[in-house]
C-alpha cells in the first residue's frame, strides 16, 4: 500500500493507520487515566495538556492505586469526571482544605488538587495558603492561565498589567484594578511549603520541563516532606481574545514574563547528595 | 462533667474519628475536648483556620468513609452553609454541632440556612443525658442516609455539668460505605468518584449531567423523611387545656412551669421536638386536639411556631409566648429563663 | 527534481478528535506538519497532513489539547524520496 496521499493538492504521509514498517509505539492518543478523550473545551487550550502532564506524573511513580484528585470548579472540572483516578469534587477556592482533610485521615492516599487561578487565588487563598503554612503532605496545581474562563474570561488575581479581559476593558490597571499576585512566590517564602515550581504548557519544551515539576512535587509528597506546590502557566485565547496559533507566544510574552517559571524551591533536592558521589 | 465534655465523648464513643473546628463561643469547649480526646483514639482533631476551611476538612475526611464532625455557633454555622448545601449533595455523611446562641438558629437549621433544595436531619437535646443519645444517634442517622445530621445544642448545654456515663448506643449495624475514597480503585477502569455534580464517571457522552443528580439527590431526600421517625417528648398532653410547645434546654423550665401548674390541678400539658426536622407534626397536632389553646415558647422573635401552627392546622389558636430574651453578651442565661416567669405567660394564655 | 529525506517516524492522526487549534504545526521541530486548507472534518476545523521527515519526537502529541495523536519511531530509519525542493 502506498505510503502517501493527497490532501488539498498536496501530496503527504498516510496518517490513517499504524505504520506497516516495525516501528514502536513512542505516545499514544488519549494518555492511560483520562477515560473520554473529548471534551468541550476551547480549540488551543492549555488545560488538557496540563491535565496530561500531571496524570502521567501519577502514573509514571506508581500510585494510581492510593491517588485521590480533588477538583475545584473551573473549564478543567470537567475533567472530574472523566478520569480513572479515584476523585472528590469541591467548591470553588475550597479544594487546599478538602484536599486537608482526606490526607490527615487516609495520610497512606497521594492527594493532589486540580485549581484554576480565580479558584486558588481569587476565592480559595486563605486555604492554599493555610495548608502550605502547615505543611500539609498534599500537593497542589494550580493552572494559571489569568482569567476565569469558565465564566467568559474575567479577571482573576493573577491578570496581568496590561491584559484585556471582561471586566478589565482596557487592559489591567494598578489604580484602578490593583496589582497581581504572584501566588508560587508567596507560597515558597512559607516554611512548611517544601516544593514549589512554576511550569508552563505553551511549547513542547515547557510541558517537558512542567512534567518533571509534577513529577518531584508529587515525590515530595510521597516522601512526608511537606506542602508541594505546581503552578501551570496554560493557553486561553478565548479568555485572552487572540487566534489559537498566537497564545503561546502571549503566554510567553505577557504572563510568563511576570509569573517567571523555574523552580522555586526544592527540599528534597536539596537534600539529596550531589550527582556522582 | 461539663456539657461540651459530654459530648465530646459521645461522638467518639459514637466512631467518630475526624473532628475540625474553630473557636467560637459557646463551641469552643467542644473542641477544646476533641483535641485532647480524639488522638488518643488514633483519631484526628484539627483546629481550622476559619469554618469554611473547618467543614472543609471534615468534609475530606467523611470522603474518605471516616466518622467525621465539625462545628460552631450560628454565625459559624452561616458561614458553612454553601458547603453544608453541596456535601449533602454529594450524599456525604457528616454530622454538624450547633452550640447555639438563644435560640434564633431554627430557621437556618431546619429551612436549609444554605442555596438550594437540600434536607438536614436535626436534633433538639433538652438536656446533657439526652445530648449523650442523640450525638450517636445522629452517627448513626448519618451514615445510614448518607445526609448531613444537624445537633441543635446551647450554651447552657455546654456548661452544664452533670454526672453522666456515656455509654455505646447500639443501633444496629451499619451500612457498608463502598463509596468512600481511598485511591484503590484507581487505574480499574471503575475509579470512584464523590461530587456534588454526579456520582458517575463519564463513558459515552461528555460531561454531568445535573438534572439527573439533582433528582436522585430529591428523591433520596424524599425517602429519608418519609422514613425517618420524628421524635418528641410528650408530657400530659392528653387532657390538656393548654398545649406549651418548647425545644432545648428552655423547654426543662417550660416542663418544670407545666409540672407546677399541674400540681394545682390546672390542665396544661407539654410537646418538647426532639427533631425539629423532621417536625413531629402528628405530635402536636394529637396534643393540639381538644386543646384550647396551644402556647409556643422559644428564644427568639417566632421561628419554630411557624411550624406548630402548620402541624395544628386551626385546630386551636396558637399563641407565642416566647420572644428574644439576652443578657449583654448575647449568649448569656436569658433573664426570662426563670420557672416563675414561663408560668405567669402560661396562665396568661389560660385566662384568655 | 527529486531529493531523498530521512524519516525516523510517523504518527496516527484522529482527524475528527482536531480542533483546528494549530498548536502542533509550530511544535513540530521538523517542520513536517501542515494544516489542511480546504479539506475539514466531521466538525467543520482543519486539521494536520504530515510530510516526510518526522523524527518521532512526540512534540505534537505533547502539545495537543486533544489527543490527537499517536507518535511511532521507526525501527529503521527511512530513506524516502519525495518530489520539489
Amino acid at each position: 500500500m502506498s505510503r502517501s496521499t493527497r490532501v488539498d493538492g498536496r501530496i503527504v504521509v498516510r496518517t490513517d493507520r499504524v505504520p506497516d514498517e516495525p516501528a514502536r509505539l513512542v505516545d499514544d492518543f488519549t494518555p492511560a487515566l483520562i477515560d473520554v478523550g473529548e471534551h468541550h473545551l476551547c480549540p488551543g487550550c492549555g488545560e488538557p495538556v496540563a491535565m496530561r502532564a500531571a496524570l502521567e506524573a501519577v502514573a509514571e511513580l506508581g500510585v494510581v492505586g492510593r491517588a485521590i484528585g480533588v477538583f475545584g470548579i473551573g473549564c478543567y472540572t470537567a475533567f472530574s469526571n472523566n478520569l480513572d483516578v479515584e476523585v472528590l469534587q469541591a467548591l470553588h477556592g475550597r479544594a487546599p482544605s478538602v484536599a486537608t482533610g482526606v490526607k490527615r485521615a487516609r495520610p497512606d492516599t497521594v492527594v493532589f488538587t486540580v485549581q484554576g487561578d480565580g479558584d486558588m487565588v481569587n476565592e480559595g487563598l486563605q486555604e492554599v495558603i493555610h495548608t502550605a503554612a502547615r505543611g500539609e503532605n498534599v500537593t497542589c496545581i494550580m493552572l494559571n492561565n489569568g482569567v476565569f474562563g469558565e465564566t467568559g474570561g474575567h479577571m482573576t488575581a493573577t491578570t496581568v498589567l496590561g491584559q484585556r479581559t471582561k471586566t478589565s476593558l482596557e487592559g489591567r490597571d494598578p489604580v484602578v484594578h490593583g496589582r497581581p499576585i504572584l501566588l508560587a512566590t508567596l507560597v515558597a517564602q512559607l516554611d512548611g511549603a517544601a516544593y514549589v515550581a512554576r511550569g508552563a504548557v505553551n511549547n513542547a519544551g515547557n510541558v517537558a520541563r512542567t512534567k518533571k515539576m509534577l513529577l518531584q512535587a508529587l515525590r515530595t509528597q510521597i516522601a512526608g516532606a511537606g506542602f508541594s506546590f505546581v503552578e501551570i502557566l496554560t493557553m486561553c485565547p478565548t479568555g485572552w481574545f487572540v487566534e489559537t496559533q498566537e497564545a503561546p507566544d502571549y503566554l510567553a510574552d505577557n504572563l510568563a514574563v511576570v509569573h517567571t517559571g523555574g523552580v522555586l524551591k526544592d527540599v528534597l533536592g536539596a537534600a539529596a547528595p550531589p550527582e556522582g558521589s | 462533667m461539663e456539657g461540651s465534655e459530654a459530648i465530646a465523648d459521645a461522638m467518639i464513643a459514637a466512631g467518630c474519628r475526624f473532628f475540625a473546628g474553630y473557636p467560637m463561643t459557646p463551641f469552643t469547649e467542644v473542641l477544646e475536648h476533641m483535641a485532647r480526646k480524639l488522638p488518643a483514639v488514633g483519631g484526628v482533631c484539627m483546629n481550622a483556620e476559619s469554618e469554611i476551611e473547618a467543614v472543609g476538612m471534615a468534609w475530606g475526611a467523611a470522603a474518605t468513609g471516616t466518622p467525621a464532625a465539625t462545628g460552631s455557633t450560628g454565625q459559624g454555622l452561616s458561614l458553612m452553609q454553601e458547603s453544608l448545601a453541596e456535601i449533602t449533595l454529594a450524599r456525604l455523611p457528616l454530622v454538624v454541632l450547633n452550640m447555639a446562641r438563644a435560640q434564633g438558629d431554627y430557621y437556618q437549621a431546619t429551612r436549609g440556612g444554605g442555596h438550594g433544595d437540600y434536607r438536614h436531619l436535626v436534633l433538639a437535646p433538652g438536656d446533657v443525658a439526652e445530648a449523650v443519645e442523640l450525638v450517636q444517634l445522629a452517627f448513626d442517622l448519618t451514615v445510614r442516609w448518607r445526609n448531613p445530621v444537624l445537633v441543635m445544642g446551647d450554651y447552657y448545654l455546654a456548661h452544664t455539668a452533670r454526672s453522666v456515663s456515656v455509654e455505646p448506643l447500639d443501633f444496629g449495624p451499619r451500612p457498608d460505605t463502598d463509596w468512600a475514597l481511598d485511591g484503590s480503585t484507581g487505574g480499574t477502569g471503575r475509579a470512584k468518584l464523590v461530587s456534588f455534580l454526579g456520582s458517575a464517571k463519564q463513558r459515552d457522552h461528555v460531561g454531568y449531567d445535573l438534572s439527573d443528580h439533582y433528582a436522585a439527590c430529591a428523591a433520596a431526600s424524599a425517602a429519608m423523611v418519609a422514613s425517618v421517625q420524628p421524635l418528641a417528648e410528650c408530657l400530659d398532653t392528653d387532657d390538656a387545656e393548654v398545649v406549651v410547645v418548647a425545644f432545648g434546654t428552655p423547654a426543662t423550665y417550660a416542663k418544670a412551669a407545666v409540672r407546677q401548674l399541674r400540681a394545682q390541678g390546672t390542665r396544661v400539658g407539654l410537646v418538647r421536638p426532639v427533631t425539629l426536622f423532621p417536625f413531629p407534626t402528628d405530635a402536636v397536632a394529637g396534643a393540639a386536639e381538644g386543646a384550647r389553646a396551644v402556647a409556643v415558647y422559644e428564644n427568639n422573635q417566632g421561628q419554630m411556631v411557624d411550624d406548630v401552627r402548620l402541624a395544628v392546622l386551626g385546630r386551636a389558636p396558637v399563641h407565642f409566648i416566647g420572644g428574644l430574651s439576652l443578657d449583654g453578651s448575647g449568649f448569656g442565661i436569658a433573664p426570662d429563663l426563670d420557672v416563675a416567669v414561663l408560668r405567669g405567660r402560661i396562665e396568661e394564655v389560660l385566662a384568655r | 527534481m527529486s531529493r531523498t529525506v530521512l524519516t525516523r517516524g510517523t504518527v496516527v492522526i484522529d482527524t475528527e478528535a482536531c480542533k483546528g487549534c494549530d498548536l502542533c504545526i509550530d511544535a513540530c521541530p521538523p517542520g513536517v506538519l501542515a494544516m489542511t486548507t480546504r479539506t475539514v472534518n466531521g466538525r467543520g476545523y482543519r486539521f494536520p497532513v504530515l510530510s516526510e521527515g518526522c523524527t518521532g519526537c512526540a512534540a505534537c502529541s505533547q502539545v495537543c489539547p486533544d489527543f490527537v495523536f499517536q507518535v511511532y519511531k521507526y525501527e529503521t530509519p527511512l530513506t524516502v524520496a519525495v518530489k520539489g525542493p
